[in-house]
């Protein structure tokens, strides 16, 4: 496995000496999102593999090129999972991209996003440089936190050679209610609901009826159904995969999804159809809106909006402002001064 | 026991006179603050850090953003190192001031701002103490997680510089995973907005590079906070054990068998006899460790989880199991942990404590090791340890009055955390790298990780003007420093020359 590193490491350094763009990808699963997909594509899908397991440690480690679907079988056998639920969005995927990615499924408001479980990361950067960050045990000051930076980059600061990631013990039991009711009063019950102390793990609002799904020992989980009323949904496990795969009628029928991301509370936004999560703070928007009335919007409501799926992206993602903008262009030539991985995947100015 | 000296690379001296110094702050800051008097200035000498000490040649009391704002421009403009701190409170000298510098104290910014119970979030400014904010949000039902030992003295901003964790860490996260956005200062006195009112923003994950940067690249002027409703109920399992060996298995256990405890402590024989001479907790004085065990959440989750952890800890050979009865007891449990460090301070006038991270199953090697050293180096050591994410606080005893004590003692727990990167873990799990263990960062980070570091810091403070010398080391330290060593048989910084 040594060798193939050594091979990608080769591949970067040749091309930070060309300035030729290297457009690093593992399975392809989420190459529908964000700007333009440029440059030689260098497939991290050779150096996979699981490098350590330990699950009394809470910590799983495993090279990039690693599968998803696999990685997260592994952890079943042992009755771990990543908590953070990650969307897969194709057989193909991979951890490496997972975590590039930074994309949460439905547990992420109750459990943490995808950066939250990062531990530390061996990175290639720009110049093909082999470095690690972070480590393989849940608490880790020294030096500042460049593990979770790289979740969410799309590889446009370095290469995710491996992740070391914290991981956590499956629910005894789930459960899932369906209560009908209208967005407003949803977004005002699960607001009431997550200031108090029920496990919840999950939340969803679409076509007219909340669905929350509880986890936890049993008895637990009983008595927290009872005091919420509603139905159980004979079929959970599917509904909520075919929420954080994107499978659900409401996304495959969207031609332009809108992500916004706001503060829980915020009334229903009324641009259009729409899918709720994470507690309010999440809301699906399927409609192609205008940029600059989405982005208001958003802002209006603490929070900001991106053009999830759709054709022209350019104006799908909001503008940071100069002082972050300017960050953020220096953060990129700090770990890769040639600007060689994936220029503009991200942002147009970087 | 003394600061690592600055190399002479590392200091900065401003051109600018104190004199014109002070004569360009007052412009912007009220007579009483801006300090410039020795007897002014000699109470902010250290941290909580005791045993460095330095005094500032100036300390800014700011009591708005603006202020902060007007004193960054004009130190950024006169070239003069900036130091901030909250409370003060930290364990590794990271507040430690210069003399050739300004010490910039965010204690007048102490005000909540908002606290919106229904979406769950409060914004507060950086010198509200940590325990003031569950304090303030307690009538709603809801709370701050992170909870530091210190927490009824340390500051919110002191612990996102920080990123401070707590005993509830391992279920509740560290300080980044519960705070959802920051407002802070440049060294060249621009305000940037980071992170949302929503879970997550765009671009790159500046809220996670900043939590936990040791006042390194940005001052934190406002920090909105996550919320959670407080548990129904919560309870604690009290398991003594014969063998530091049998307790440290039975963590291990605990985790293997699906369950994540709000809090899993462990305590030595020294620790636990120390703490019950000093509150009275009622551990059993024979065990060689106990373990503490916390569930917290709806009453049938706690009822559950409790039935859940009494047998894992049976089977694990525990001597006694106790549960707490009653909120009062569960509290007496704690308050024994929580007083470890000033009862281990009863019985030498000083201790050191360390705060290596190790993987868990490391932990019968590097426990057999700890109590090797201490033979070696002749000084007792009482082991805290927060079991459940294998956070270890050693405690080094000693009598720093005594010249030879000191040196024993450093040299004691510099190689306790040389040891916890040996078995692949790290030297600071929440105390951060300050100026204490500068030189130990040398041997956990390689050149290219180094390098790297430094670019980031770049990023915000070209001229380096931010806590100058702490957190990541030059690399012309680590090739000079006292802390080179062979690692596995390989050199580090073979590049470089040495001196």
């Amino acid at each position: 496995m040594q060798e193939v590193l050594q091979q990608f490491s080769e591949t970067i350094r040749k091309a930070a000496a060309e300035r030729a763009q290297l457009r690093l990808r593992g399975g392809g699963s989420k190459d529908f999102y964000g700007l333009a997909l440029i440059g030689e594509v260098l497939d991290t899908r050779a150096y996979a593999g699981i490098v350590e397991y330990e699950p009394t440690e809470l910590v799983v480690t495993a090279r990039a090129g690693t599968r998803l679907e696999s990685l997260e079988a592994t952890l079943r056998e042992k009755g771990q999972m990543l908590a953070f639920e990650p969307p897969h969005f194709s057989e193909e995927a991979t951890i490496g991209g997972c975590i590039a990615a930074g994309f949460s499924g439905p547990r992420r408001a109750s459990a943490g996003a995808a950066r939250d479980f990062v531990l530390g990361v061996r990175i290639l950067n720009g110049l093909g440089e082999d470095l690690r960050f972070g480590g393989q045990v849940m608490k880790n000051v020294a030096g500042y936190d460049v593990s979770r930076l790289m979740a969410g980059s799309f590889g446009t600061l370095g290469l995710l050679a491996e992740v070391s990631l914290k991981v956590l013990p499956l629910p005894e039991e789930e459960r899932t209610l369906r209560l009908e009711m209208a967005e407003a009063q949803a977004i005002d019950t699960l607001n009431r609901w997550a200031a108090k102390p029920l496990p919840i793990s999950g939340s969803c609002h679409v076509d007219g009826a909340l669905h929350v799904r509880l986890s936890g020992a049993a008895p637990a989980v009983s008595a927290a159904a009872a005091k919420l009323g509603g139905e159980t949904v004979a079929e959970g496990a599917a509904f909520w995969n075919s929420v954080r795969e994107q499978e659900h009628a409401f996304f495959t029928g969207a031609t332009s999804l809108w992500r916004f991301s706001v503060r829980s509370t915020t009334a229903p936004l009324d641009l259009g159809a729409q899918l709720l999560e994470w507690n309010g703070s999440l809301r699906w928007v399927s409609a192609p809106l205008d940029a600059a009335q989405a982005h208001a919007a958003a802002e209006k409501a603490g929070g900001f909006a991106t053009l999830f799926r759709g054709n022209d992206k350019r104006h799908g993602i909001q503008k940071l402002s100069a002082g972050l903008l300017a960050v953020h262009k220096k953060l990129k030539r700090a770990f890769d001064p040639q600007g060689i991985l994936g220029p503009g995947r991200i942002h147009a100015d970087f | 026991m003394g600061a690592p000296a600055l190399l002479s690379s590392e200091r900065i001296e401003s051109p600018v006179p104190k004199a014109e110094l002070v004569a360009r702050l007052s412009a912007v800051l009220p007579p009483e603050s801006l300090l410039h008097e020795r007897e002014d200035l000699k109470p902010f000498e250290c941290d909580g850090m005791t045993a460095y000490q330095r005094v500032p040649m100036l300390v800014a009391l700011p009591a708005n953003e603006d202020q902060v704002r007007a004193v960054l421009r004009i130190c950024h403009e006169a070239r003069v190192p900036v130091v901030f701190r909250g409370a003060g409170t930290g364990l590794s000298g990271g507040a430690l001031p210069y003399e050739f510098g300004l010490l910039l104290v965010m204690a007048k910014m102490k005000r909540i701002l908002a606290i919106d119970p229904v979406a769950r979030t409060a914004i507060v400014q950086p010198g509200v103490r940590n325990a003031a904010i569950s304090e303030a949000t307690a009538p709603h039902g809801l709370y701050y997680a992170p909870d530091p030992s210190s927490q009824i003295a340390c500051s919110i901003g002191g612990n996102v510089a920080e990123n401070s964790g707590g005993v509830h860490c391992l279920k509740y996260g560290l300080t980044v995973h519960n705070i959802l956005k920051l407002r802070v200062v440049t060294i060249q006195g621009e305000v940037l907005e980071i992170g949302g009112e929503g879970l997550d923003a765009p671009g790159y994950d500046l809220l996670a590079l900043l939590t936990g940067s040791e006042g390194m690249l940005a001052v934190v002027t406002e920090i909105t906070v996550k919320l959670l409703p407080k548990p129904q109920k919560a309870q604690v399992v009290l398991a003594a054990f014969d063998d530091v060996l049998k307790a440290g298995q039975a963590v291990a256990d605990v985790i293997g068998a699906g369950i994540i405890p709000a809090g899993l402590e462990m305590m030595d024989k020294k620790a636990t006899a120390a703490v019950e001479q000093f509150v009275h907790a009622g551990y059993p004085l024979d065990a060689e460790a106990i373990l503490l065990c916390e569930s917290d959440g709806t009453t049938e989750e706690v009822a559950a989880e409790i039935a859940r952890i009494t047998e894992v800890m049976r089977k694990a050979g525990a001597t006694e199991i106790r549960t707490s009865r009653d909120e009062t007891e569960r509290l007496k449990f704690w308050a024994g942990r929580k007083a470890a460090f000033p009862a281990v301070g009863r019985i030498l006038p000083d201790y050191y404590c360390m705060d290596g991270t190790i993987p868990k199953k490391q932990l019968a090697y590097v426990l057999t090791r700890i109590a090797e050293l201490s033979e070696k180096f002749n000084l007792q050591c009482a082991n805290v340890f927060h079991a459940g994410d294998g956070n270890l606080h050693p405690l080094i005893m000693f009598d720093a009055a005594d010249e030879d004590q000191n040196h024993r003692a450093e040299a004691y727990g510099a190689a306790i955390l040389e040891l916890c990167v040996e078995v692949g873990g790290t030297i600071t799990g929440e105390h951060g790298v300050g100026i204490e263990k500068i030189n130990q960062m040398c041997v956990q980070f390689g050149t290219g990780e180094l390098q790297a570091f430094h670019a980031v810091k770049r990023v915000f403070d070209e001229h380096g003007l931010l806590n100058p010398g702490k957190a990541v080391p030059t690399l012309q330290r680590c090739a000079e420093g006292g802390a080179m060593h062979v690692h596995r048989g390989q050199e580090k910084f073979p590049e470089l020359p040495r001196f």
